[in-house]
């Protein structure tokens, strides 16, 4: 059996950039543990002979030749932008002043 | 500013272990899972599609040729190719991917456990053969290229924002990784940059990338860390974007000094990435690695396994030139010189040129001798490489010919390089068109000659007493009179003979 911490939750919130308020780890950690706990009844049936598996599809090798296809124009491209600015994306501070300089 | 700790001190106290990750932008025609052109230089944001920019509902499809790249290169380093592997999604949210993740390789890398032996020049002028291992190659897709506006430096930090360009999204990325390299002890920077350096040629010689490290197609990262003699390695940093191979030198012994202060001092090494700046050779810390490494890699779903046939390997193996130190260990025995002088040509940037020369017809001392002193002289003066000098190996060749059949000496054959190389034209048009054929014709040469000896009566009084080497003062002043263009060997049988000496 998993056994999601409120700490773990607070982690991966971080990682995926959500701003989870403090009464929602506890909640979440319970349901991440009965999805992680479904997941594994998986295991329960494969036996060593079933190979684990990334794919629904048995297909390798699945290649397209080296040549140039069309692309978008650009205006276009940076219409769908929220900002932009000389050709080119423009996006929010990256970092934050507190980090080491 | 980091306190420093002189070189030959540091090295008597620890002992490094350097670690190079290399990254190599292949040249093929597409992107590595879309049909965007790869050319550098573009206006930003004009080769891009929904693939590279990561549009909902867009695939990737993996392109042949930089799988077949990437299995060369692991073959001429000397690798294992994996018979089954898979492309990674490595997360992490920063504007330089579209997607907010990258295509890599995780734990099933292409290429496996390889090496690649490089030769370093020692401080005795000697040359050592160092084994480097090669720990992995592997597939990824580059980065867009990120320009920080606003705050003083340019620079990410005190930024106000930052505009992207996503030309260079997507491009085949290699990433070649050592085992860490040890016991090199005060070679170490030179290890770092005769690997990169080897390296590079290795990948030219393989026409899989045009590895132009100012245009970033190949990039390195050098890891550090020092210890004391038979204690365990220590704390390692790794230094960005060390974009010359001279940096590659200088950012290794900055290290090697700044950790050995912070060693001496009885401090510890921060495990962190670190910054090489240009200007002063030194590096600063930048974003520190805990936060960083959590990228919680999967399998990609939207990519299927590559598996190469063995067959197909073979046939790529098939398709491996002549790797660099092989053929110059082949072109140095077949000319018969030295390792000093073969080491002039290679650093000269001259190995093919005086290859081609030397079958277009000269003999290997004349063809080393007119690319390494006037061309390479040109060259250096119009900041320019030799190859792209403008002057061809046949022509030089040409030259060569002319010097050997006594058409033209050595003055006169400068002449016909410096106008080929002017862009006047081949060597024997240049010759017509600037008179440059050397005088052998006895009656011009004897009517200088007699010139010459009545202007220098002592000289000739010297040669009748017997000192021959006065006769140097006479083809001088005959050579002048022809400004170079006499033979001077026929000028001084000439004189012998009217002196009757």
């Amino acid at each position: 059996m998993s056994a999601i911490t409120r700490a773990e939750v607070v982690h991966l919130a971080r990682l995926a950039r959500l701003d989870l308020p403090d009464d929602a780890l506890t909640h979440y950690a319970e349901q991440l543990d009965a999805i992680l706990d479904a997941v594994a009844m998986v295991s329960e049936v494969a036996a060593d002979d079933v190979p684990a598996t990334s794919h629904p599809v048995p297909l390798t090798n699945v290649f397209r030749d080296d040549t140039n296809q069309p692309c978008l124009a650009r205006a276009e491209v940076l219409a769908q932008a929220p900002a932009a600015e000389d050709g080119r994306f423009r996006v929010p501070r990256i970092l934050d002043d507190e980090e080491p300089a | 500013m980091s306190t420093l700790v002189d070189y030959d001190d540091a090295l008597s106290r620890y002992e490094p272990v350097i670690g190079l990750e290399v990254h190599v932008e292949l040249g093929t025609a597409s992107k590595m899972f879309c049909g965007c052109p790869t050319t550098f230089g573009g206006q930003p944001n004009t080769q891009v599609c929904p693939v590279c920019l990561g549009l909902p509902g867009s695939l990737p499809v993996v392109n042949r040729a930089a799988i077949e790249s990437t299995i060369r290169m692991g073959l001429a380093l000397n690798c294992d190719i994996a018979s089954w592997c898979r492309f990674a999604r490595k997360n992490y949210f920063y504007p330089d991917m579209p997607k907010d993740y990258q295509i890599s390789q995780y734990d099933e890398p292409l290429c496996t456990d390889g090496y690649l032996d490089v030769s370093v020049p020692t401080p005795d002028g000697e040359v050592q053969v160092v084994r480097v291992g090669i720990e992995r190659v592997h597939m990824e897709e580059d980065t867009g290229k990120l320009t920080h506006t606003g705050g003083a430096t340019g620079r990410i930090h005190g930024a106000d924002y930052s505009l992207v360009d996503y030309n260079r999204a997507g491009i085949p990325l290699v990433e070649i990784v050592t085992k860490p390299v040890t016991g090199t002890g005060a070679l170490a920077p030179m290890v770092a940059r005769a690997y990169v350096t080897a390296l590079r040629d290795i990948m030219r010689s393989l026409g899989v990338s045009d590895v132009r490290m100012e245009e970033g197609s190949l990039r390195c990262d050098a890891n550090l860390s020092l210890a004391p003699p038979g204690e365990p390695w220590g704390t390692r940093t790794e230094t960005k974007n060390v974009n010359s191979l001279r940096s590659v030198e200088r950012s290794v012994t900055f290290e090697i000094r700044r950790q050995a202060a912070v060693l001496d001092g009885g401090g510890t090494i921060t495990q962190e990435t670190r910054h090489f700046h240009e200007d002063d050779g030194s590096t600063t810390p930048g974003r520190s690695k805990e936060e960083a490494e959590d990228y919680r890699y999967f399998p990609e779903p939207d990519l299927l396994p590559v598996a190469p046939d063995p067959v197909w390997v073979d046939e790529l193996r098939g398709t491996l030139p002549e790797l660099p130190a092989v053929r110059r260990a082949r072109l140095q025995q077949e000319w018969g010189i030295s390792d000093f002088d073969m080491d002039s040509v290679i650093n000269a940037g001259a190995l093919g040129l005086v290859e081609t020369t030397i079958a277009a017809g000269a003999d290997q001392a004349a063809a080393r001798k007119w690319w390494l002193g006037e061309l390479a002289r040109t060259a250096k003066e119009r900041g320019v490489d030799l190859a792209d000098l403008g002057v061809t190996p046949v022509q030089v060749a040409r030259v060569a010919e002319l010097v050997a059949a006594g058409t033209l000496n050595d003055k006169l054959a400068r002449q016909v390089l410096e106008g080929v190389a002017a862009g006047e034209g081949e060597p024997d048009a240049v010759i017509a068109a600037r008179g440059l054929v050397l005088v052998s014709d006895d009656d011009a040469l004897l009517a200088a000659l007699d010139e010459a000896i009545a202007a220098n009566q002592d000289a000739v009084a010297k040669i009748q007493e017997g000192k021959v080497q006065a006769a140097g003062a006479i083809i001088g002043a005959v050579m002048k009179a022809t400004r170079g263009q006499a033979d001077a060997a026929r000028v001084r049988e000439l004189l012998l003979e009217r002196l009757g000496a």
